[in-house]
């Protein structure tokens, strides 16, 4: 107990103590802190330039995690449907991408959207001739690339209640006369909705703090508000400003694993049945 | 009277899994409001059998019919058939009233009816008072009748149970056997039982059909088959019986050291081939008269006491292990025997059935 304390301690506290402490004093003139304490930097967080970016964030994460979502929970779902022996390496694959660094796979995606990159070849390659499509440097090329490299926990997420479903459940909704699509609605997708939330949570609480995909993917201009931070910290020098925007961050984050875990008690009245083992 | 009607034929239906063959070429027709039993030991192909009836496996080969339809491929949803699964499949997020309603809403019968119908079948099956509980929060037992209450509801044409009773404790089961039998006469539904339990199958069926690797043996009244087994493995299967093996003569079976058993021997087995004589238990008398086709005598090895009867091992010379006779305790009051008394067996060669070897 008392080493996890410590380490929680070290590393958890005293980093957020620190951070929410710089976030009341004032940048000093030519750089550096000035103690004295203010509340001015949390108004500045509401200012309509931040704001904005605030909002900006949440859309490109929200958008990031319903992408993410249905392709994972889709891929989740045909690894559960595949053989029993296969799945495993179904899983390996999905996880394969984890093994290499976060910074050569956005890398990667700068290859494929270049205006001379591997899409565009492709387009050439089957005869198209026009303007090179400008797909770098986009909000899309963000969201792709903040899909792509948070999917394999939606997939680990969805993929656990989905597996453990005892598929006769499914076979006797069909029994009752409900269609696959109504069998799908009413009780697959209700018991597996736990693993869906644990994934989404995961994919927007990473999204919408990120600062390397925005900035690899989405060029100097555009910014998210991991981004802000990285800069009032490294570029403008203004560690308070940089700070409260941290915290107004993890207020967001907090408030997410908030619902989350509401939504997680909720659904705990529903275990999920254990696979019935039937012979002869 | 009159025949009763067919309500389901299985008509020649095979399936293959890859290589393996799970049901081969069974023909079987399903009577109206029959108690139909599906009976034989795991692997043998009978919940294989009865899910092709609910439709979630098409046939390899034949046809299956309704009501003279071919329902072969018709898709689970669409049939007048509802399945009763092992694991009572029950709906862990849905509470029992939703559960036991979930397939009348997908009928879209109006919620009048349905919640009239659901209280119904609640109450038939003495599940008033759980209705709002959810399958977790229950016993086995109840499971059980949530899972029937669940199909039942549907009013369907077969409802098809598999291995209804195989995960409640023995006391339940002997209760169960009977309830299900009493709302099988209730509702007038025909039912198609799955089980390896073959008291139970005798217990409840009106019929049974006993299959092995996949084939049908033999299809009959629970006392026709238990009296006369078709085969060897039948008679092993269903109830207890005495093998002795020997060779086959013109009216007996001349057992390896010499000894004659009488009985009716099949046309099929010529002379001099391998068979085995079977006697059931309670066919067998203690001191015979000396008119009695068949006699041996033994030693007594072990009683056992089993309420009703007594179970007696007799050692003879007519084979390795000891035979077993099954007495009333009130003939062992007239005439009592211990363990170590010497005794003599007997029984009519009408009790007596040879089978191949």
């Amino acid at each position: 107990m008392a080493p996890a304390l410590a380490w929680l301690t070290a590393l958890m506290v005293v980093p957020c103590a620190l951070v929410l402490t710089l976030a009341f004093f004032r940048r000093g003139i030519y750089g550096g802190i000035e103690y004295t304490v203010t509340l001015e930097n949390f108004g500045l967080v509401f200012d309509p330039l931040y704001a904005r970016i605030f909002l900006k964030s949440a859309y490109i994460a929200g958008t990031a995690t319903g992408i993410a979502v249905i392709i994972g929970y889709a891929a989740a779902y045909a690894i559960a449907a595949a053989p029993r022996r296969l799945q495993p390496v179904f899983l390996f694959f999905a996880v394969l991408p984890f093994w290499s660094n976060y910074l050569i796979r956005t890398y990667a995606w700068i290859v494929l959207l270049n205006r001379e990159g591997l899409i565009t070849q492709l387009l050439r390659w089957v005869g198209y001739t026009g303007e090179p499509p400008s797909m770098l440097y986009t909000e899309g090329a963000v969201i792709a690339g903040l899909v792509y490299n948070y999917l394999p926990f939606v997939i680990l997420a969805c993929y656990a209640p989905l597996s453990r479903l005892n598929p006769e459940l499914g076979e006797a909704s069909r029994d009752l006369g409900a269609s696959s699509v109504t069998t799908f609605r009413r009780i697959i997708l209700p018991l597996t909705v736990p693993g869906i939330a644990a994934g989404a949570v995961f994919v927007f609480v990473l999204s919408i703090g990120n600062f390397v995909t925005p900035a690899l993917l989405g060029g100097g201009r555009f910014q998210m508000i991991g981004n802000l931070v990285y800069d009032q910290f490294l570029t403008v020098n203004d560690w308070p400003f940089g700070a409260a925007l941290a915290i107004a961050l993890i207020a967001v984050m907090l408030l997410v694993l908030m619902a989350q875990s509401q939504f997680a008690d909720r659904a705990a009245g529903r275990t999920i049945e254990a696979r019935g083992g039937a012979d002869g | 009277m009159n025949e009763p009607r067919t309500l389901l034929s299985i008509d020649r239906v095979s399936k293959s899994f890859g290589r393996v063959k799970a049901v081969e070429d069974i023909s079987l027709d399903i009577r109206e409001n029959e108690f139909f039993a599906l009976l034989g030991p795991s692997g043998c192909g009978k919940t294989t059998l009865l899910r092709m009836l609910a439709g979630f496996e098409p046939p390899s080969d034949g046809r299956i019919l309704l009501d003279g339809r071919d329902i072969t491929r018709t898709p689970p949803n669409k049939r007048p058939v509802n399945l009763m699964f092992q694991s009572y499949a029950l709906f862990p997020h849905m509470s029992v009233r939703a559960n036991v309603s979930y397939g009348l809403e997908m009928e879209r019968l109006p919620a009048k009816e349905i919640r009239s119908r659901v209280d119904a079948i609640l109450t038939t099956t003495e599940l008033v008072s759980f209705a709002d509980r959810k399958p977790e929060q229950l016993s086995g037992g109840q499971r059980q009748r949530v899972a029937l209450a669940r199909a039942l509801v549907k009013r369907p044409r077969l409802l098809l149970l598999d291995e209804p009773l195989g995960a409640l404790d023995k006391k339940l089961r002997g209760a169960m056997q009977l309830e299900l039998k009493r709302l099988q006469n209730e509702v007038g539904i025909t039912f198609v039982i799955v089980t390896h339990d073959q008291e139970e199958s005798l217990v409840m069926a009106d019929r049974i059909a006993v299959l092995k690797d996949g084939r049908l043996l033999q299809c009959d009244a629970p006392r026709a088959v238990y009296e006369h087994p078709c085969d060897r493995f039948v008679a092993d299967f269903i109830g207890v019986t005495n093998f002795l093996q020997g060779k086959a003569t013109a009216d007996g079976v001349l057992t390896s050291n010499g000894v004659k058993i009488a009985g009716k021997v099949p046309n099929m087995l010529s002379p001099g081939v391998a068979t085995v004589a079977a006697v059931r238990p309670e066919r067998i008398r203690l001191f015979p008269s000396p008119e009695t086709a068949n006699r041996v005598a033994g030693t007594v090895e072990a009683l056992a006491y089993q309420g009703l009867d007594l179970q007696l091992h007799v050692r003879t010379p007519l084979s390795d292990k000891p035979f077993l006779v099954r007495v009333t305790a009130d003939a062992v009051d007239r005439q009592p025997v211990s363990a170590g008394d010497q005794v003599e067996l007997g029984w009519d060669a009408a009790d007596v059935r040879i089978y191949a070897d």
